[in-house]
């Protein structure tokens, strides 16, 4: 079992480890759904759901594989239970907030191929996380998703009002604004110990 | 044998050659970002990644194809992914074979490679509606696209980084090495000013100088 305690595993999985700018996990929804404010928060929060959902049912399947040798079988049964959580997520969703379930449209099957999702369940296996630790790191890491899309957003919203040179515009931009947030969070490196 | 169903087009070098320019999965679709920043911090893990991600694009591809009549509709993403993840998990133990250095240093993006989305983009757009070869050669050239652009940035960064290629080392004693590229901003800003210089060059072929110079008296 690790040792972390669970507030090193959330510090370190929101800022010092921040799975999209130093670990870059769940880049495609970073540069794809970070243009308004509200639809970045909801998709950070949708993906922190299916997180903590696919994390805790990837401890009880890496328990059962470990138990039966079949520990070759993980990487399988990691993206069904991820294609199934978010699946359950839709619908849950659809019946509850029509309203998110349509401004998230596309991207919400997609979270099943959003690396960081499956990075989780895969981290947790390597660092033998308890059940708790998985739970904490889970929650704290789709945090840290989250985080990091709505600044993104926030400066993307003020950059429409800005004037800037044609060749820059888009894709290029975002990732050199990605770059200097990337920076400021090395600023966290050594806080809450290990790692 | 049951294509021609959607008229497909002729072999020919442009299946290949559409993966490594006009089509680049890294580079035009923005696809597969995360392997590309993660693990170009040498050119060495970015030719590594670029062969791997080739591997499990032409096997899935294949098999794909293969099966394509046989896959209902509505159960075929995940069908495609079963596929991929079989072959990712093929390669993962492979490297580990091969070299335990390089899997530690991979970590857990071989892993990822699963999650790549050129890899069920192309499933799922070319190999499940085209015949065998079109889906090998196809996805051959969208692995040769992906290995070249990650070829890009690892050099850059490694050699910013580290003052070396491949481990060789290109500069005096003098060199003082720009840490920060081998750390997370210098993918992104590496990355960024690819896609600066490529959109530029786009840009450069649309509108010719000479002309635009003139047109702007009117």
């Amino acid at each position: 079992m690790g040792t972390d305690s669970l507030a090193a595993i959330a510090l370190n999985a929101i800022l010092v480890n921040n799975f999209v700018f130093s670990l870059f996990l769940g880049l495609c929804p970073f540069l794809g759904v970070s243009g308004k404010l509200n639809t970045a928060a909801s998709m950070g929060a949708a993906t922190t759901l299916v997180m903590f959902v696919s994390s805790a049912c990837a401890y009880g399947i890496n328990w059962v594989l470990t138990a039966t040798d079949l520990e070759f079988l993980r990487l399988i049964c990691y993206i069904a239970v991820i294609a199934a959580a978010v699946q359950l997520v839709e619908m849950s969703m659809k019946k509850f907030s029509p309203a998110l379930f349509r401004a998230l449209g596309i991207y919400l099957p997609l979270i099943t191929t959003n690396c960081a999702v499956l990075g989780v369940a895969l981290f947790q296996t390597t660092r033998d996380y308890s059940f708790v630790q998985s739970a904490v790191y889970s929650v704290s890491a789709g945090a840290g998703f989250m985080l990091a899309l709505v600044l993104m957003a926030g400066l993307r919203e003020r950059l429409e009002l800005a004037e800037v040179p044609r060749v820059t515009q888009g894709a290029a931009l975002t990732l050199m604004l990605a770059g200097i947030l990337s920076l400021t969070f090395m600023g966290f490196v050594g806080l809450g110990g290990g790692h | 044998m049951s294509t021609n169903v959607d008229k497909t087009p002729p072999l020919n070098f442009d299946t290949f050659l559409s993966g490594v320019w006009r089509e680049n999965p890294v580079l035009v679709m923005m696809l597969g970002m995360c392997p590309t920043l993660a693990v170009t911090n040498s050119a060495l893990n970015a030719l590594a990644m670029g062969a791997a991600t080739t591997f499990v694009l032409i096997g899935s591809g294949a098999l794909v194809s293969l099966m394509r009549s046989i896959i209902p509709g509505s159960v075929r993403i995940a069908t495609y992914i079963v596929i991929i993840a079989t072959f990712v998990t093929v390669v993962d133990y492979a490297i580990q074979g091969i070299s335990l250095r390089l899997y530690e240093a991979l970590g857990a993006f071989i892993q990822l490679i699963v999650v790549n989305c050129i890899i069920l983009g192309r499933a799922e757009a070319y190999a499940s509606k085209r015949p065998v070869t079109h889906a090998v050669v196809n996805a051959a050239g969208m692995g040769a696209g992906f290995t070249l652009s990650l070829l890009l940035l690892g050099s850059v960064r490694e050699i910013l980084g580290a003052g070396t290629l491949f481990g060789v080392t290109l500069f005096g004693p003098d060199f003082q090495p720009w840490v920060v590229m081998l750390l997370p901003p210098g993918g992104f800003f590496v990355l960024g000013m690819w896609l600066l210089l490529f959109g530029w060059l786009r840009e450069r072929r649309a509108t010719p100088t000479p002309q635009r110079s003139s047109v702007h008296g009117h």
